[in-house]
């Protein structure tokens, strides 16, 4: 027992990959003979379980991988055994772990939902489930550049394909601008790292954050250059202004379980806005420091605002769904644009809450057009819901949690972020920003909720329309609630783990020590100048 | 006088690129899905080029310890970036065949741009909802 315990500490960075992949492989392995059109019986049934049995242990092992990693010290791995700068490690820290549970809090649910018909709309919906968690799980772990890149590319194009998932013409027509926006995001990641690379001779993040350090002139500049290309790939995927508009339509495109585990995307992007812009080319990075201070604050503020905006002025419940996932993001960078500890442990605390309400709501959204008859979720009065006072409250919790009234996580997460602007120069504009958003939400979603539940039309000769929501559906629903309610009463304990991370990301000395080892990164050439060092030619034959 | 090599290979990028997202800013999903090509071999090669540019030095570590060796990190990079260009070119050509397929059209936006007088009249057809 013991024996076996070392052996997954030793590997726990990368366990989080690997089971979602092995599972994959599984699933595809089990082939999917339904050819998209209803169920094969036995076959569908044995891969449902598989596939929540896997994101279950995925949820258990994102539990303990917090555990471990809160116990302060970083667990890295290095694949192949490689020493640090040379070879790609995976680094397990607070922020990554709570990332890994975010993810696996949201699979569970989305997965939940799908396994009650969506999975049997198309093909192999549940292996490219597991490797989009596989991409997602990648990314949270990953201490290298390049190797975030790969991950990256992983969870897209899973994603290009469960984005389609159940086919016709508006998803093909929102899938053609999603793929071919992120394949030019991705050519320009490449031109970032490649700048970066010229600059510091290395991809390893701890190594980077190192070598930023002590850069000078136009090496400096290449580095500030490489800085805010990222920046403009990683806004992208965040949803960032002016790089947002390609994600109502998408969202709202998309079928609902697919859109849940969606929002945990835009958190991909501001992860990396994190990792690289607040951590690597944070305090202490010479004269790099800071590079996306001047952009990032205000332009995540115009985020909330036209995210609102269009909450506001949304013609359909996905759609607004979706436009709250732009206005929660632009808040959470906002927060992070403040740059200062107290800040990014509000915005770690606003990301778990802000993510569950918004897959809640993504699968609440189905849950009523389902039950609305031809208007589906179009904001047009229609007949009447079958379960009004089951879907009504549920809405009423998520939309109050989402424009934050206490004593709804909402509240506290937004009272964080409040606080930790206090005394920021900025400090007028992100109050009044987040303050005034969030009642706009109360306002659009109170609209939204009376237009479907009290601005009903009967609809003539017709009898009712569907039955009520399968249980497990609604079960679906009721976790991510449940789990943001969960969060009001572990406020505490979350908001230390919070500020513990604030910290740990702060400390680049003490990762730089773990990942690369005692002071020996200093003896390596870099950047590159292509001489060996004398006392080298172990491969003389 | 001979350019440099650096300058034939930084304006060859440039223009590569630019003839990229002109092609990528066109309204067929082809002229796209071609951009996007262009693009990535432009990206490519720049990455390549980001170990500096060498002449005359040893592509792998050979036995003669006083040769120069060009920078392999760059070369393993690049060669990532091929393979998962290459992998979504193909997707990206067969999800414009698919969207060609369901809309009956190939253009990105899934129905034919209106001409600006028949503008007011096709908006319900092909407005937000299809």
């Amino acid at each position: 027992m013991n024996a076996l315990h070392s052996l997954l500490l030793a590997h726990a960075p990368v366990l989080p990959v690997l089971l979602p992949l092995f599972t994959a492989v599984l699933l595809l392995l089990l082939g999917d003979r339904s050819g998209g059109h209803g169920h094969d019986g036995e076959g569908m049934a044995l891969r449902r379980r598989l596939s929540l049995g896997s994101v279950v242990l995925g949820l258990l092992l994102a539990v303990w991988l917090l555990t471990v990693a809160d116990g302060g010290a970083l667990q890295v791995y290095r694949l192949g055994e490689w020493p640090a700068p040379f070879g790609i490690v995976l680094v397990l820290d607070r922020l990554s772990a709570l990332m890994l549970l975010l993810t696996a809090c949201v699979a569970v649910p989305a997965l939940l939902y799908a396994s009650g018909g969506w999975d049997s709309q198309g093909r192999l919906f549940h292996p490219l489930f597991h490797f989009q968690l596989m991409g997602l799980n990648g990314a949270f772990v990953t201490g290298d550049l390049f190797n975030l890149f790969v991950f990256f590319e992983v969870l897209l194009i899973a994603s290009y394909v469960l984005l389609v998932h159940g086919q016709g013409r508006e998803r093909f027509r929102m899938g053609v601008h999603y793929v071919v926006l992120n394949l030019a995001a991705s050519g320009l990641f490449l031109i970032g790292l490649g700048l970066l690379y010229a600059a510091t001779g290395t991809l390893n993040m701890a190594d980077v954050a190192q070598r930023l350090a002590v850069l000078q002139g136009d090496q400096a500049a290449l580095a500030r250059a490489a800085a805010l290309v990222l920046l403009v790939v990683f806004g992208l995927k965040a949803a960032l202004v002016p790089l947002y508009f390609w994600l109502p339509a998408t969202y709202a495109a998309a079928s609902a379980p697919v859109a849940a585990l969606f929002a945990i995307m835009t958190k991909v992007g501001v992860y990396s806005i994190v990792r690289v812009h607040a951590v690597i080319f944070g305090a202490g990075a010479g004269e790099v420091a800071g590079v996306a201070q001047p952009w990032l604050l205000p332009l995540a503020l115009l985020t909330t605002a036209l995210g609102v905006l269009g909450v506001l002025s949304a013609h359909s419940l996905s759609r607004l769904v979706a436009y709250l996932t732009v206005a929660s993001v632009g808040t959470l960078l906002a927060t992070v644009g403040l740059f200062t500890p107290a800040g990014l442990s509000a915005a770690l605390y606003y990301t778990l809450h802000s993510t569950l309400v918004v897959a809640a709501l993504f699968l609440l959204v189905e849950l009523m057009a389902a039950q609305r008859g031809p208007e589906g979720d179009r904001l047009q009065p229609a007949m009447a819901v079958r379960e009004p006072v089951l879907l009504g409250l549920l809405l009423l919790l998520g939309a109050a949690s989402a424009a934050g009234l206490p004593p709804l996580p909402g509240f506290l997460g937004k009272l964080m972020i409040l606080q930790g602007a206090q005394g920021h120069p900025a400090q007028a504009w992100l109050w009044s920003v987040v303050l005034v958003a969030g009642f706009l939400t109360i306002v659009a979603l109170a609209r939204a909720g009376v237009i479907v539940f009290w601005h009903v039309q009967p609809a003539p000769g017709q009898a009712l329309g569907s039955a009520g929501s399968s249980p497990r559906l609604l079960a679906a629903v009721g976790l991510l609630m449940g789990l943001g309610l969960a969060m009001t009463v572990w406020a505490a304990p979350l908001q230390a783990y919070a500020q513990a991370t604030a910290t740990q990301l702060a400390d680049r000395a003490a990762y730089a020590r773990a990942v690369l080892g005692e002071g020996a990164p200093g003896a390596a050439l870099r950047p590159y100048d292509g001489q060996r060092p004398a006392p080298a030619a172990p491969f003389k034959e | 006088m001979m350019p440099s090599m650096e300058f034939l290979l930084a304006s060859g990028i440039g223009i590569v690129t630019a003839s990229g997202v002109y092609l990528l800013l066109r309204g067929r999903t082809f002229a796209v899905v071609l951009g996007l090509s262009l693009i990535g071999y432009a990206v490519n090669v720049f990455l390549f080029s980001m170990g500096r540019l060498w002449s005359n030095a040893a592509p792998i570590l050979g036995a003669d310890a006083s040769q120069p060796v060009a920078d392999p990190l760059p070369q393993a990079l690049v060669l990532t970036a091929i393979v998962i260009g290459f992998a979504t070119t193909g997707f990206v050509i067969e999800l414009a065949l698919r969207s060609r397929h369901e809309s009956g059209t190939d253009h990105v936006d899934g129905h034919e741009p209106v001409s600006r007088g028949a503008a007011s009249a096709a908006t319900d057809a092909s407005g937000e909802r299809p």
